[in-house]
């Protein structure tokens, strides 16, 4: 099937691939975090134990440690124990069957500090605020970005003298402390934005007219430090591949053809493009971790904010619920942009077709 | 020579050059002319800058400026520890790869590949957080060090994969050059201005990558650093304190030592690359 048809081939053996890569990434984030001593059920004991008597505290600890999966059960859910009435610890590697098994479910356990709240839960209502901030901040700027940096390449001049030097600082400017001096110079200092948070704590989220525009006044500044670090970045990658297709034979040959300007920006623009694109599948897990930061800085209540929240109380099941959801992201929009290239690339197209 | 008279003709290399070397002697330069006490306090919380105390106080009544210069201290040998490790581990395995081709090749590109895709911010975080005590400033620089080292292998695998069919690299091993000699003598040096530029570009993420996890509470444990100095200033109301000097020096510093490095690859690529050179 897959010789008459290859594209297809094509999808699967990149979906193929990614699914490699998504495994291993389910593995790291299954046994790093185990490398460190921090138990789940030790560290929730710490946390009730205080107010319950021995017995109480046995069949608590009893319970954890079936719910995180730590102890071998007969099919009544009991727990299996030694001669000696320990009980008897799962493998390392059950363990990890259990996890891949429970992560595909979309199930990443329950949150320690919040107990018994799931993990998915968490993500849940952190989620749509991430979303909402990242995606139109970094397909704009990828945008914007993109054109801005073709208009500094051709026109030259003016524009591109100001506009290099400011877009090269610009991005050397790390995320977070771009998002820090906006907080302090439109938040603290002049007051004309709220900083702290995605809308106003006195109202209740819902689809209300003072509740989303709330949402927007809070969001202003949040997506701006995505944004203009997202327009630097592209414009300055796009700027140097411009003047690079500027320079080609084609360009010129074209140039003493006559043909007609926009022509020639159409078809340098798309010569120029496709590295860009290919540029954003690499650096689209770096910018995701620079907007997770933006987050934790605004405190907007997404995913990055979950993940600090997490880390300052060492709720381990959290972060790597968090991470895993990230990583799964990242991977999804990779795979999404290869496919696209797949098309787009003419080369990769004919060396397919021939192929086949 | 010719092409030290070439860097030093650079606008980008001088600006570059001058910038670091000002970092370099903030970080060394003070600790040997005046007492710097970065345990004792110095007088109240958040106390602005005077002529006496330069940079104020932090939340704690600590003498910022001695903080700002402990910090830039650490996070410059994080940086520069990051950048050696990956450049080397991106060496090693972009050039083994890159010389031998075949099945050892595909399998060491693979696994770039897949750690490329890997958010390495996210398996930092899962690294540095199954640590508590115990993170030193080495084992972060380590850890930076082995999560960031994909793409200086995939651009240096790239270089070397284009020496290998070279005709020096063929008469070498007609010669009976073993695979360590070819590579020590044959590939390596036309590398070398190739991976230096790598090691510039890695030091300025690891200085980075530093910084972005101290911000998040999981940097170098009971150290200074630029990014857990800004931690702390955010974590304890610095912003809506108005104190501009808990958290702007650090910043600044952090940024001036990136757009250095930055800077000073990209004269160095124009001036190493003839093409470029006009």
């Amino acid at each position: 099937m897959f010789r008459q048809h290859p594209t297809l081939r094509y999808i699967t053996a990149r979906a193929g691939w990614y699914a490699l890569t998504f495994l291993v990434a389910v593995t790291i984030n299954f046994w790093l975090p185990r490398l460190g001593e921090a138990n789940p059920v030790d560290t929730l004991m710490a946390r009730v134990s205080g107010s319950m008597d021995a017995q109480a505290a046995r069949e608590r600890e009893e319970s954890y440690l079936r719910e995180f999966g730590l102890v071998q059960t007969d099919d009544t859910g009991k727990i299996l124990r030694a001669a000696d009435g320990t009980p008897l610890r799962t493998s390392i590697l059950t363990q990890f069957l259990r996890y891949l098994r429970m992560s595909l479910q979309g199930d990443f356990g329950r949150s320690i500090v919040q107990h018994p709240r799931p993990v998915s839960d968490i993500i849940l209502t952190a989620l749509p605020w991430t979303l909402a901030l990242q995606i139109p901040a970094l397909v704009l700027g990828w945008f914007i970005g993109n054109g801005l940096g073709a208009l500094a390449a051709y026109r030259r001049g003016v524009l591109d003298k100001v506009f290099y030097p400011v877009a090269l600082l610009v991005s050397a400017i790390p995320s977070f402390c771009f998002g820090i001096l906006l907080v302090y110079i439109f938040g603290v200092q002049l007051e004309w934005l709220p900083t702290l948070g995605g809308y106003d704590e006195a109202l209740n989220p819902g689809f209300n007219a003072a509740f989303l525009s709330s949402a927007a006044t809070y969001y202003i500044l949040p997506f701006l430090s995505v944004f203009l670090l997202v327009v630097g970045g592209q414009a300055i990658g796009m700027r140097s591949m411009c003047i690079y297709e500027l320079g080609t034979d084609y360009v010129r040959y074209a140039k003493l053809m006559g043909v007609r300007e926009s022509t020639i920006v159409r078809y340098m623009f798309r010569n120029a493009m496709l590295p860009q694109l290919t540029g954003l599948a690499l650096t689209l897990g770096g910018m995701v971790g620079g907007a997770l930061i933006a987050e934790m800085v605004f405190s907007y209540p997404g995913l990055g904010l979950s993940v600090l929240t997490a880390i300052q109380s060492l709720d381990y099941p959290v972060i790597t619920g968090c991470t895993l959801l990230v990583t799964t992201c990242v991977l999804v929009a990779n795979f999404t942009v290869d496919i696209l290239i797949g098309f787009l690339d003419p080369r990769i197209r004919a060396a397919r077709e021939g192929e086949a | 020579m010719k092409l030290l008279r070439h860097l030093l003709r650079s606008p980008g290399f001088l600006v570059g050059a001058l910038l670091l070397l000002a970092t370099l002697l903030l970080a060394f330069l003070p600790p040997l002319l005046m007492e710097l006490d970065t345990s004792r306090r110095a007088g109240l919380a958040y106390m602005p800058p005077t002529s006496g105390r330069w940079l104020g106080t932090d939340h704690l009544g600590l003498d910022m400026f001695a903080l700002l210069v402990s910090g830039l201290r650490s996070s410059l040998y994080v940086g520069f520890l990051a950048g050696i490790v990956a450049t080397v581990l991106g060496t090693l395995i972009g050039v083994y790869g890159g010389y031998k081709g075949g099945w050892i090749d595909d399998v060491l590109t693979a696994c770039t590949n897949l750690f490329l895709v890997i958010p390495s911010l996210i398996v930092l975080i899962l690294l540095s957080g199954s640590l508590q005590e115990g993170r030193s400033l080495t084992l972060i620089a380590l850890f930076i060090g082995c999560t960031t080292w994909t793409w200086s292998a995939r651009a240096v695998r790239a270089q070397a994969a284009s020496l290998r069919s070279r005709d020096h690299v063929a008469l070498a091993r007609i010669n009976g050059y073993g695979t360590l000699g070819i590579v020590c003598l044959h590939i390596l040096p036309y590398l070398l201005s190739y991976l230096f530029m790598v090691f510039i570009l890695q030091t300025a993420s690891g200085i980075l990558t530093e910084s972005v996890i101290s911000m998040l509470g999981l940097g170098p444990y009971d150290t200074v650093s630029l990014g857990n100095l800004l931690n702390q200033a955010i974590r304890n109301e610095a912003l809506s304190d108005g104190a501009w000097w808990a958290f702007f020096p650090p910043m600044l510093l952090i940024t001036v030592i990136a757009f250095a490095l930055y800077v000073l690859n990209t004269s160095m690529e124009g001036v190493f690359n003839p093409r470029l050179r006009k």
